[in-house]
Formats: structure tokens, C-alpha cells, sequence
């Protein structure tokens, strides 16, 4: 479920200042895509996608200063639509009478920035993106470890809390507690946050509900984070095989992202805080190129294979041994002629 | 004490994956299990210390078990060595 995102929150967040309009902030916006009116100023509005971000720029400004007055209100006018969230004019322009004229008709705000359009584009996106990004909600830890987000899940009452709150004693820093929020930023990238209510808070069998940010300062928290790696903790039983070199490469998808996934089996009276952190540090020891796992792989190949060779040329002279003293045996006529 | 002796014959000798593959066949069984090889020996049940002798091709390995189901895990073992083509 995505969040509802109003035309205020647009403006607080990417530093607009409002033309028109103050009274129509709580407009929402529904799509992160904007639409750049161009063909619309000729009169062309097939297609036109009301339901966008109206940005207009120096090109289009310019162009509308160009048209008679009457054409242009009609325009605008045709541009406002019951379902378009706000207009904005980039690069300190003023907008068109015309165009306010027409907002004040459907109640649209007008929305000025001193950027240029390109990057009041990618700042609406961004923002826009990541507010109406689908979200999923994981029962879990998230936990950021050495600049690692690290997302902890597993069976409830395996210690997922508890060990959450060792993580942040030991200085790393808590995103959320017993649910994440993650959306999908970019193909690559997956966010995960706390719901605002959650904020901060750990809850502790026993202990009750504790405020990180309280008890353990501003330090111990973080607001929302990449997630990098997850951690999946699972009761411990003889039955189940776990990786023991580190060579599963196992993954867990979410949206369109592959997070990957190491398991730890939890056995009573495990520091579950440092197995964690060691497994984020051997990620990003991975990560920036040096692997464990494969440097122990390919001594072991090259130990191998010396031990083989030294085998094979053992067995082959005790073989020759052997056979010279058959032959001794076998022929003890070769002594007597000599 | 039960004790079986194997040669290995797979090219690679007993390597990462293989050398998981029977720690997990030893760890299904309480005995006390060891692997002998070029006079040392190490607890089948631990991965480094199998690992650590670099056991390759035409090498002879002397398993041994110690325990109540000790017949049943050299089995065991023996079938996880043939079927991972590391010994006859």
C-alpha cells in the first residue's frame, strides 16, 4: 500500500513556493509522473494526462506569451482539470495570467521554483517515487551495521528484538522494529523504513515498549536505509543442513529486487548480536572484492592437487617394489645362472 | 569401533562441496566419526578439519566410527562417498 501524498507535502519536500492557490494544498497526487504541457499549448490534447504534475518551463512560458490572450485562457482552462494536482513553473518564471486565471476556476494550485526544470523534474520524482512506491511490510528487524542495512527476519520468538537491541548497545543504529516497511526505489535498490508510528520504538518481551532515540541517543537511529543483506534466523535442528562455507548464495526477491540471504540457526545461548554483525562484515569484506570463502577454495584446490600427485608417485614405486620382488620371487632361476 | 578403508578416486579429490556433503551424512549420527589420512586425523564432523588435509586423488582414507549407531553411519558414508563418484 502506497502513502497518500498531497500537493503540500510536495511543496515542504522539494522547496516550491506557491503562486496561487494556499487554500488547495490538500489536492493529492496520485502518479509520480509528470507531464511537460507542449502540443497541449498548440491545442492538441489527445492524451492528454490530466491527472499529472503540470511543468512548464522556459520554452513553454515563452511560447504561451506568444499566443493571443483568448487562445491561451482557453487553453489553460482545457489544462485544468478536475483530477490535476497543481501546475509549477520552473526557473523563477512567472506564470502566465492566463494560467492563473483558469487554476482559480477548479481550485488548482500554481507552484513556483528556482531551479531549472530538469532538476525540479528528477527532485517531484524522486520525491513522488519514493512517497507512492508500493509498499510491502516484512516482520522483522531492520538495523543498519557498519553503513550495512541489514534486515533481520525469522520465527517469532527466536530473538529477533532482542537482538536487534544488543545490535544498537554494540553502536549501530536502528531503522524499525518488528515491521519494515520497504519499497522498491530503483531496479536495484530496495528502501525500508519504520511506520511512522513505529518509529524508534523496540518492543521487548518482558521489558515493554523502550524508545531507542531516548534511551541510546540520536546515534542509535536511522530514519530509513538500503536494504543490503537479510538475515534469517531459524531454530537450530540436526535435521536441517546450514551453510557451512559460505558459498549458497541464496537470495529473497521483493518487488523486483534480489536481496541476498544468508540463515543463521539460533541455538540458545548464541550472541546472535555478534554472529550478525560478522556476517555484515564479511558481506562488505565480500563486496568490495575480497571473498573468504574462494581464497580458502582455491588453496585447498592447489593443496589437493600436490597430495594427489605425491599419492600417485607413491603408489607407483611401492607398485614397482612390489613387482621387483615378484619377480625375485618368481624367477629365482635368474640368481642361479648368474 | 567400526572402521572401513576407502581410495579415493575423483579427480578434484575431496573438496569444498564434497567435504560438506559428508560432514552432513556424519552429523546425522551421534557416533564419534574420524577421518584418517596421511597419518592425521580430524573429526568427520568438522568441515575445516576435513578440509584442512587437502585429501585428493588416489589417496587412502581410513573412516572410523565410535558409537551405538556406528555401522549405520559408515553406511552412510560410504554411500554419500560413491554417490559423490569419490570413491568406488
Amino acid at each position: 500500500m502506497a502513502e497518500l501524498v498531497t500537493v503540500k507535502d510536495l511543496v515542504d519536500n522539494t522547496r516550491l513556493s506557491v503562486a496561487y492557490g494556499e487554500k488547495y494544498l490538500d489536492r493529492l497526487i496520485t502518479t509520480s509522473d509528470i507531464s511537460r504541457p507542449g502540443l497541449e499549448l498548440t491545442g492538441y490534447f489527445n492524451y492528454y494526462p490530466a491527472k499529472r504534475i503540470q511543468l512548464l518551463g522556459i520554452t513553454e512560458t515563452s511560447f504561451a506569451k506568444g499566443m493571443a490572450s483568448d487562445d491561451l485562457y482557453d487553453v489553460m482552462k482545457k489544462m485544468c482539470q478536475p483530477e490535476t494536482p497543481a501546475f509549477v513553473i520552473s526557473t523563477q518564471l512567472d506564470p502566465p495570467e492566463e494560467l492563473l486565471e483558469a487554476a482559480e476556476g477548479e481550485h488548482i494550485p500554481v507552484l513556483c521554483s528556482k531551479l531549472t526544470t530538469s532538476r525540479v523534474l528528477s527532485n517531484m520524482t524522486n520525491y513522488l517515487e519514493a512517497k507512492l512506491a508500493e509498499r510491502m511490510s516484512i516482520h522483522g528487524e531492520l538495523v543498519d551495521i557498519y553503513g550495512l542495512g541489514v534486515l533481520i527476519t525469522g520465527d517469532s520468538g527466536v530473538g529477533k528484538s532482542e537482538t536487534a537491541l544488543e545490535l544498537i548497545k554494540r553502536g549501530h543504529r536502528l531503522i524499525a522494529d518488528d515491521r519494515v516497511e520497504v519499497y522498491q526505489q530503483d531496479e536495484q535498490t530496495l528502501i525500508g523504513q519504520a511506520p511512522r508510528i513505529l518509529r524508534h520504538l523496540l518492543e521487548i518481551r518482558g521489558i515493554g515498549i523502550i524508545d531507542a532515540m531516548n534511551l541510546f541517543g540520536a546515534g542509535a537511529v536511522r530514519s530509513d536505509t538500503r536494504v543490503d543483506l537479510i538475515v534469517h534466523l531459524s531454530n537450530w535442528s540436526r535435521d536441517t543442513p546450514f551453510d557451512r562455507l559460505g558459498n549458497d548464495n541464496e537470495t529473497q526477491r521483493f518487488f523486483d529486487v534480489d536481496v541476498p540471504k544468508i540463515k543463521i540457526p539460533v541455538k540458545i545461548g548464541r550472541n546472535l548480536a555478534v554472529l550478525i554483525e560478522a556476517a555484515a562484515m564479511n558481506f562488505r569484506a565480500r563486496s568490495m572484492g575480497y571473498d573468504a570463502t574462494k581464497v580458502f577454495d582455491d588453496n585447498l584446490k592447489s593443496l589437493i592437487k600436490e597430495n594427489s600427485i605425491r599419492d600417485s608417485k607413491e603408489q607407483s614405486r611401492k607398485k614397482e617394489i612390489e613387482s621387483a620382488n615378484q619377480r625375485a620371487i618368481h624367477n629365482p632361476a635368474d640368481d642361479k645362472d648368474k | 569401533m567400526e572402521q572401513r578403508q576407502f581410495k579415493i578416486i575423483a579427480e578434484t579429490g575431496i573438496h569444498a562441496r564434497p567435504a560438506t556433503l559428508l560432514v552432513q551424512s556424519a552429523s546425522k549420527y551421534s557416533s564419534d566419526i574420524n577421518l584418517e589420512y596421511d597419518g592425521k586425523k580430524v573429526n568427520l564432523k568438522s568441515i575445516m578439519g576435513v578440509m584442512s588435509l587437502g585429501v585428493g586423488q588416489n589417496a587412502e582414507i581410513k573412516i572410523s566410527a565410535d558409537g551405538d549407531d556406528e555401522s549405520a553411519a559408515l553406511d552412510d558414508i560410504a554411500a554419500t562417498l560413491k554417490k559423490e563418484g569419490l570413491s568406488d
